[in-house]
């Protein structure tokens, strides 16, 4: 049974990646303004327009349009960038590390702290710890990114000194190996922590009631009963099945995370792929801005796959239909 | 993109509500129904909670804030009117900004951009979302195959980027900003719809209707639908702040309307006065952690009113 879940759920998977190749490429089609007139310039004639329509294939009907789209798309060529005149692709490679530097410590670290939070505030359910969890978790849900951003960067970097205002590394440093990764790292922190924050209160949301859900089983009732220790009960008994909702979302959080990557690099200068999108936003570089799309794209569907396939592997009671 | 925490533990169908409809027969007096009718089922659907309450009063208020904002505003929020970058006081409430703009002015049209932005979202949203769901709950077959297709695709869809690509192609506009936000929002809803309305389809009152010669329409409309709509509000709810939070990041990166000022663009312009003018970077984000906290109150407090899922 898993082999056929696995089958149809890695099918599913062309089908997501065609949805986006379409909509992309229905969206440049639809954009105002017409390429040709673009190229050649306003007052040119009938026949040179037409002459340059049939050299870019641009006359060809759009079902053969899509064609040809989707067959360079596939050979990884996405045009050149009209701002910076290299291969659109290899742009957006080139700032991809940096973006997920930020967004995977962010995952990890907002999955670490959130189920510990979302712990204590089952374990303490209804009391002071698990009110202010909660509150807090409300707040930080509510509580757009660039301005958590602007919190951060005006208390902890400007006034207090703490952290670097921004950027990657810093210019003056010419430290190699340990040093120059601890250079990275303290220009992270500041912004992982901001992306990190609300993933931490979905997190623990998501933790504390898959908990409690968990803690009023029948088989919690027997752990407890045979006489173990709460926090036995708790972590191993109940967690691991209170898991299961948590890794589900990650597919979705992936996209949850790279949207916030934009605005947080925007206000810390942190050189990925959100800065080069918005650069490219305000150019209209579309081949540029394409690419971060489909890169992006592709990413989320990558990370619901992984997950669903996660979960069948822990989660013997997963059987699909 | 952004709702998806939220949305998900209320996606399931739900496990069967208790029946709304209290046997009419024999007719109890009003002593006895009050001992009979739990508090849960008499405030099914309610705001009941002080919080809830709370939520509903922020998010009215602002719709007021909205309405009257030519009422409201001290100063034309686009002309200085005072000494720039002046701190609140008695005469700039909100402060002024580096050109001397009233803030409060600024930040009382931003709430109706966003206002406008959310109700523009809602129109379209809520019949799409209601129609689609219900028709697809209720029939089943190939609408209901292809809700849920569209529905796994438009979930991987990242709407933030989504948003960003059309604007790069068309160009900034509030036009654009609604569809596309409406049009990456409707096919949840329709499943949450959907999913209320496959709990109740084979209950014993629907089949009471159908053997009294009800109409499918009418079991649909009378009967099922109203069982479907306090989690369709909860849902709605969500969404919409996701919708604002998300309309203020495309303002926050100057990718709003050029036309309307939004408190995502006045936060933006706090970024190169973070030191001197905290005011600039504190109001907007304020405004909209409220309204967006009001939302969530209201979801809360319907949701806590439904009976318990599992």
């Amino acid at each position: 049974m898993t082999g056929r879940y696995l089958a149809w759920r890695l099918l599913q998977v062309p089908l997501a990646v065609s949805g986006i190749l379409l909509v992309s490429f229905l969206l440049i089609h639809l954009a105002p303004g017409d390429p040709v007139v673009a190229l050649a310039g306003e007052h040119g004639d009938a026949a040179y327009y037409a002459e340059m329509r049939a050299k870019f294939g641009l006359d060809r009907s759009l079902a053969e349009q899509l064609g040809v789209f989707v067959a360079n798309v596939a050979r990884l060529d996405l045009g050149v960038s009209y701002v910076l005149g290299r291969p659109a692709l290899d742009v957006v490679l080139e700032r991809l590390p940096a973006t997920l530097l930020l967004t995977g410590s962010a995952l990890v670290v907002s999955t670490l702290i959130g189920i510990a939070l979302g712990v204590v505030a089952a374990s303490h359910a209804g009391r002071g710890p698990d009110v202010a969890i909660n509150l807090a978790a409300l707040t930080l849900l509510a509580t757009p990114a660039f301005w958590l951003a602007q919190l951060a960067l005006l208390a902890l970097a400007l006034h207090a000194g703490w952290f670097p205002i921004g950027g990657m590394t810093d210019p003056r440093s010419s430290a190699t190996g340990l040093g120059a990764i601890a250079d990275v790292a303290r220009h992270l922190l500041l912004p992982m922590a901001v992306l990190a924050a609300g993933e931490v209160a979905a997190i623990a949301r998501l933790t504390r009631i898959g908990l409690l859900d968990e803690l009023r089983q029948d088989y919690v009732r027997t752990a407890r009963a045979k006489g173990l220790p709460e926090s036995r009960v708790l972590t191993r008994h109940a967690l691991p099945l209170a898991m299961l909702p948590v890794l589900t979302v990650i597919g979705g959080r992936v996209g949850h995370l790279l949207s916030g990557a934009v605005l947080v690099e925007m206000v810390f200068g942190w050189p990925g792929i959100g800065r080069l999108l918005l650069s490219s936003v305000q150019a209209r570089d579309i081949p540029v801005v394409l690419g971060i799309f489909l890169v992006v794209g592709l990413s989320v569907v990558f990370a619901n796959v992984m997950t669903d396939l996660a979960y069948v592997r822990l989660d013997p009671r997963i059987r699909y239909r | 993109m952004f709702g998806w925490t939220r949305a998900s533990a209320i996606a399931e169908p739900a496990a069967g509500h208790p029946a709304a409809e209290a046997p009419a027969w024999p007719r109890a007096t009003d002593a006895e129904r009050r001992v009979a009718t739990s508090d849960r089922r008499r405030s099914r659907g309610r705001v009941r909670t002080a919080t809830g309450w709370l939520g509903l009063l922020i998010v009215l208020g602002f719709l007021v804030v909205a309405a009257l904002a030519d009422v409201l505003a001290p100063a034309d929020p686009l002309v200085p009117v005072g000494p720039p970058l002046a701190p609140p006081s008695a005469a700039y409430r909100m402060g002024t900004d580096d050109l001397g703009r009233d803030l409060l002015s600024g930040l009382v049209y931003g709430v109706r951009t966003t206002v406008l932005v959310a109700l523009l979202v809602g129109l379209i949203v809520l019949p799409l979302g209601v129609g689609v769901g219900a028709a697809a709950g209720a029939r089943g077959g190939r609408l209901d195959d292809l809700l849920m297709r569209l529905s796994e695709f438009w979930q991987v869809l990242p709407r933030f980027f989504l948003a960003m690509m059309v604007i790069a192609l068309f160009g900034p506009g509030l036009d654009r900003i609604v569809l596309v936000l409406a049009l990456t929002s409707w096919v949840l809803l329709a499943r949450v719809v959907r999913a209320e309305i496959l709990s109740v389809r084979e209950r014993q009152f629907v089949e009471a209707a159908r053997a009294l010669g009800c109409s499918e329409l009418r079991i649909l409309l009378r009967h099922m639908l109203p069982h479907a709509l306090p989690a369709t509000i909860v849902y709605f709810a969500l969404l919409i702040a996701q919708v604002i939070l998300v309309e203020a990041s495309l303002g926050f990166l100057g990718l709003g309307d050029p036309n309307a000022i939004s408190l995502g663009y006045l936060a933006s312009q706090a970024q190169g006065f973070l030191r001197v003018a905290w005011w600039l970077w504190f109001f907007p984000g304020a405004a909209l952690i409220l309204v967006v906290i009001g939302l969530n109150l209201v979801a809360d407090a319907i949701n806590d009113s439904l009976p318990p899922r599992r």
